[in-house]
C-alpha cells in the first residue's frame, strides 16, 4: 500500500474452512502474531515472495458474516474498507458451499477485488458433491481457485491468481449481489437521504445496506454524521422496515442459489457420512459424556506421564544447573548479588520454565481437538450444565484444563466467540483447584485430619467448585445483567488433524507466554524475593514479615498469625511456595516436621480455614499475567484479584466459625 | 406452523419466520437460518440443545433459540 513493492493481501473466511492451514502454508515461519489494536482478537500477519514481488498476507478473524455482531466482524470489514488491501482472498469450504459463500456475498460489495479459494475439494467429493470451479467463476465474475490446502494442492495456482489480480492491468468485473426486488425502493430512499453525509472511506451504497440491516456500528456512525432532522427521516424509513434484516439475508442466499445452480451437482439425499456416524456417539447425552470423560482422562494421563517427569527434569537439570553455575561464577561477588541472581531471578525463571511442558501438552491437545472438529461436540454436550453459570458450552474444556494448571485454562478461553462468556470463563478459571494448590492441601491435611484427610481434600475441591458456580451466577446476574449470547454453533465436519497447523499454534502460544507472562513473572519473583530478605537478610525481620504483621488482624478472624499471612503472600509466586515459606518461618524446613509443628501450633479449625483460603486465594502470578493478557484490561484483572481476595477471606472466616461451632 | 424445537429427528421443514432481537437474528441468518431454508432435525431428545442440518451444515442450537424459529412442516 504505502510501499509500492509490497502487495497487501487480506485472507478472509468463515470459521473451520481451513484458513489457518492456508495462511501457514503461504507464510511458513515468516509470520508475526499480535493483537488487533485495542482489541483482544489475535492478529496474524506474514509475508511471502512470488514473481519478484513481496506479498504481505493479513489474516482477518474468521467470521460467518460482516454484520457487526462481534468485534471480529468489525475488524474484518474495517480492515478492507480502511486499509484497502490489493486483493482479498476468501477461503470457502466446497463441502458447505452455500453457507460459506455467504461471506463472499458480503465481501463483494466492498472496494477490494476478491478471489475465492475453493478449499476442501476432496471432502466435497467424498460427501458426493460435484463442483465445476470454472462455472462458478463465470457466474461470480471473480477468480475461483479449487484447492486442498491440507495437502498443498492448488496453492501455487492461488498465488498465481493473487499475482494476476494485484496487477493494474487486471479488470475486475464482479457480478455483485443485488438486494431483493421488494426492498430495492427502500434502499434507494435511504441512499438518497444519506447522500453527502457518509464519511470517507465508507462506500455509500454499502452503508445504506448496513443501515437497512440494522447494523449497530454503522447506525451509530451515521447518527453522529448527520444533522438530527435528517437522521430522523432515515430513522423513520428504517423503523417502517425493521424486517429488512431477514429480507437482505435471504436475498443473499437467493443470490448464492443462482450462483451455484449450474456449478454444483448435489449428492442424493439420505447418504450417511462419517461425521453423522461419529456424531451419533459424540453428541449423545450419555455416550457423548463418556467419550468426553475418556478424552479428559487421556489428557491427564499425558500430563502426568510426560509432563510431570519433564517438569522435574527441567527443574533438576536446567534450573538447578543454572543456579549452581551462577553460584560458582559469582563466588567472588557480594552475597546479596549472588542471592539476588540465584534465589530471585533464577527462581523466577524456574517458575516460568516449569510451566512449559504442561502448557505445550495442553496447547497441543486443545489445538488437535479444535482442528479435528471435536471441540464443538464437547461444547454441545456440556452446554446445558455450563448454561446454569452463564457460561457457554465452550467454556467447559478450558475450565477443566484448569485442574492441571490455571494458565492454559485462561489461555484456552480464546475458543469462546462471545466476549462476555470468554471474560467470565477467564475470571472464573482461577477458582479451579490446580495441581499446585492440591499439593499444599495434600501436604498439610494429613497432619491435621489424619484418616479424614482424603475427605477434607475432596470437600475442599467441592467447595472450590461450588464457589465457582455461585460466583458465575453472581457475576452473570449482576455485572453482565444476565445477558447471554445465544447458543448457536456450527458442528464442523470431522477431519484428520493438520500437524503443521497444530505445531505452529503450540509454538506461537508458548512463545507468547514466555515473552509476555515471563517478564511479569520474573519481575514479581525478584520483587517478592527482595521483600523477603530486605532489610536484614532474614525473612523473620523482612519487609514481607512486616506486611504480614500489618495484615494479621484480617487473618486473626480465622486464627491466623502473621506467619500464615506471609505464607499466603509468597504463594503469589507459585502456590507450592507457601510450604517452603512456612518451613523457614516455623524453623523446621520443608520436611514432615513442618506439618506436625503446625498441627501443634494451630487448632484444626484454623488449618481448615487456611486450606480454604489457599484454595480460593489470588492465583499465582503466571495466571494473573495471562488474565491480564487475555482480558486485555488491567481493570478486569484487578477486579478479578479483588473478587478472589474477598471471596477467599469470607469463605475462610465462615468455615473457621462453622468449624469452631462443630468442635474442631 | 410449529416451532423448530417441536420437530422430531428425521423430520424436515422450511423456515417460515424467525423471532427475536437483531443480534440473535443476525447470527442465525449468517449460519443459514433465513425464511425458505430447508431444515432437517438430526437430534432432539425433547430437552437440552438440539442439532439440525441446514445448507449442508450441522448446527447445534439451544432449545430457547429453536423455539424462536417458526417452521412449516414438510
Amino acid at each position: 500500500m504505502t510501499d509500492e513493492n509490497i502487495i497487501t493481501v487480506a485472507l478472509a473466511g468463515q470459521p473451520n474452512v481451513g484458513k489457518s492451514t492456508l495462511f501457514n502454508l503461504l507464510t511458513g515461519l515468516n509470520q508475526h502474531v499480535g493483537n488487533w489494536p485495542g482489541k483482544t482478537v489475535e492478529r496474524k500477519e506474514g509475508t511471502f515472495a512470488f514473481n519478484g514481488a513481496t506479498y504481505r498476507l493479513v489474516d482477518l478473524p474468521g467470521t460467518y458474516s460482516l454484520t457487526a455482531n462481534s468485534s471480529e466482524e468489525v475488524i474484518a470489514r474495517d480492515f478492507i474498507i480502511k486499509e484497502r488491501p490489493d486483493v482479498v482472498v476468501v477461503v470457502v469450504d466446497a463441502a458447505i458451499l452455500e453457507r460459506s459463500l455467504y461471506l463472499v456475498a458480503e465481501l463483494m460489495p466492498l472496494p477490494a477485488p476478491v478471489i475465492v479459494a475453493l478449499n476442501m475439494m476432496d471432502v466435497a467429493q467424498q460427501e458426493g458433491f460435484r463442483i465445476e470451479p470454472e462455472v462458478l467463476e463465470a457466474a461470480l465474475g471473480v477468480k475461483v481457485v479449487p484447492m486442498v490446502a491440507a495437502r498443498n494442492v492448488g496453492v501455487r495456482e492461488l498465488v498465481r491468481a493473487i499475482d494476476t489480480v494485484a496487477r493494474d492491468s487486471y479488470v475486475y468485473t464482479p457480478k455483485r449481489p443485488k438486494i431483493r426486488a421488494d426492498h430495492r425502493d427502500v434502499l434507494a430512499k435511504i441512499e438518497a437521504l444519506i447522500e453527502g453525509y457518509v464519511p470517507q472511506p465508507y462506500p455509500q451504497d454499502w452503508v445504506a445496506l448496513k443501515l437497512l440491516e440494522g447494523d449497530r456500528e454503522i447506525t451509530r456512525m451515521m447518527r453522529e454524521c448527520m444533522p438530527d432532522e435528517r437522521w430522523e427521516a432515515v430513522h423513520d424509513v428504517l423503523r417502517a422496515h425493521d424486517d429488512a434484516l431477514m429480507a437482505v439475508a435471504s436475498g443473499r442466499y437467493e443470490w448464492i442459489g443462482r450462483m451455484i445452480r449450474a456449478a454444483v451437482t448435489r449428492p442424493k439425499a439420505g447418504q450417511i457420512g462419517l461425521t453423522e456416524r461419529l456424531d451419533r456417539w459424540a453428541t449423545h447425552p450419555l455416550w457423548g459424556l463418556l467419550i468426553l470423560a475418556g478424552i479428559l482422562g487421556l489428557i491427564f494421563w499425558l500430563t502426568y506421564t510426560i509432563g510431570a517427569p519433564l517438569q522435574d527434569m527441567l527443574n533438576i537439570y536446567v534450573v538447578s544447573g543454572l543456579a549452581e553455575l551462577a553460584r560458582a561464577g559469582l563466588a567472588g561477588a557480594p552475597t546479596w548479588l549472588s542471592d539476588l541472581i540465584v534465589d530471585g531471578a533464577i527462581g523466577g525463571v524456574g517458575a516460568v520454565l516449569t510451566f512449559l511442558p504442561i502448557l505445550v501438552i495442553f496447547f497441543a491437545v486443545m489445538g488437535a481437538l479444535e482442528d479435528i472438529g471435536y471441540m464443538a461436540r464437547a461444547a454441545y454436550v456440556m452446554d446445558g450444565f455450563m448454561h446454569l453459570m452463564g457460561l457457554h458450552g465452550k467454556s467447559f474444556l478450558p475450565l477443566f484444563l484448569g485442574f492441571g494448571c490455571n494458565v492454559p485454562a485462561v489461555l484456552g478461553a480464546r475458543v469462546i466467540e462471545s466476549r462476555r462468556a470468554r471474560l467470565l470463563t477467564i475470571l472464573l478459571a482461577p477458582l479451579i483447584p490446580c495441581t499446585a494448590r492440591m499439593a499444599v492441601v495434600a501436604f498439610l491435611s494429613p497432619a491435621f485430619f489424619g484418616s479424614a484427610a482424603t475427605l477434607v481434600s475432596w470437600g475442599l475441591v467441592l467447595l472450590a467448585l461450588v464457589v465457582l458456580a455461585l460466583s458465575g451466577v453472581l457475576i452473570n446476574k449482576t455485572i453482565f445483567r444476565g445477558q447471554r449470547a445465544a447458543f448457536i454453533m456450527e458442528l464442523p465436519l470431522y477431519h484428520l488433524p493438520n500437524w503443521r497447523t497444530i505445531g505452529l499454534l503450540v509454538w506461537q502460544r508458548s512463545l507468547a507466554f514466555l515473552k509476555k507472562a515471563g517478564t511479569l513473572i520474573l519481575t514479581v519473583s525478584v520483587v517478592v524475593w527482595a521483600l523477603s530478605v530486605l532489610p536484614g537478610g532474614e525473612i523473620e525481620t523482612s519487609f514481607l514479615a512486616q506486611i504480614g504483621r500489618w495484615l494479621e488482624p484480617a487473618g486473626r478472624l480465622m486464627g491466623f498469625d502473621w506467619r500464615l499471612m506471609v505464607a499466603l503472600l509468597t504463594s503469589f509466586i507459585a502456590k507450592e511456595n507457601s510450604i517452603a515459606t512456612m518451613g523457614v518461618l516455623f524453623g523446621t524446613g520443608e520436611e514432615a516436621g513442618l506439618a506436625e509443628t503446625m498441627a501443634a501450633t494451630f487448632p484444626a479449625s484454623t488449618a481448615l480455614a487456611f486450606l480454604v483460603v489457599q484454595m480460593l486465594f489470588v492465583p499465582c502470578v503466571a495466571t494473573v499475567a495471562v488474565v491480564r493478557q487475555e482480558s486485555g484490561s488491567w481493570w478486569w484483572t484487578l477486579f478479578n484479584l479483588g473478587f478472589l481476595l474477598a471471596v477467599s477471606w469470607a469463605a475462610g472466616v465462615v468455615i473457621f466459625w462453622l468449624a469452631g461451632m462443630g468442635g474442631l | 406452523m410449529v416451532a423448530l424445537s417441536a420437530l422430531h429427528p428425521g423430520e424436515q421443514g422450511v423456515v417460515a419466520e424467525l423471532l427475536g432481537g437483531r443480534g440473535v437474528l443476525g447470527r442465525m441468518a449468517s449460519l443459514g437460518f433465513t425464511p425458505g431454508a430447508k431444515v432437517r432435525m438430526l437430534q432432539n431428545f425433547g430437552h437440552g440443545p438440539l442439532i439440525v442440518l441446514l445448507r449442508d451444515t450441522r448446527v447445534a442450537l439451544g432449545r430457547g433459540e429453536a423455539r424462536k424459529v417458526r417452521m412449516l412442516r414438510k
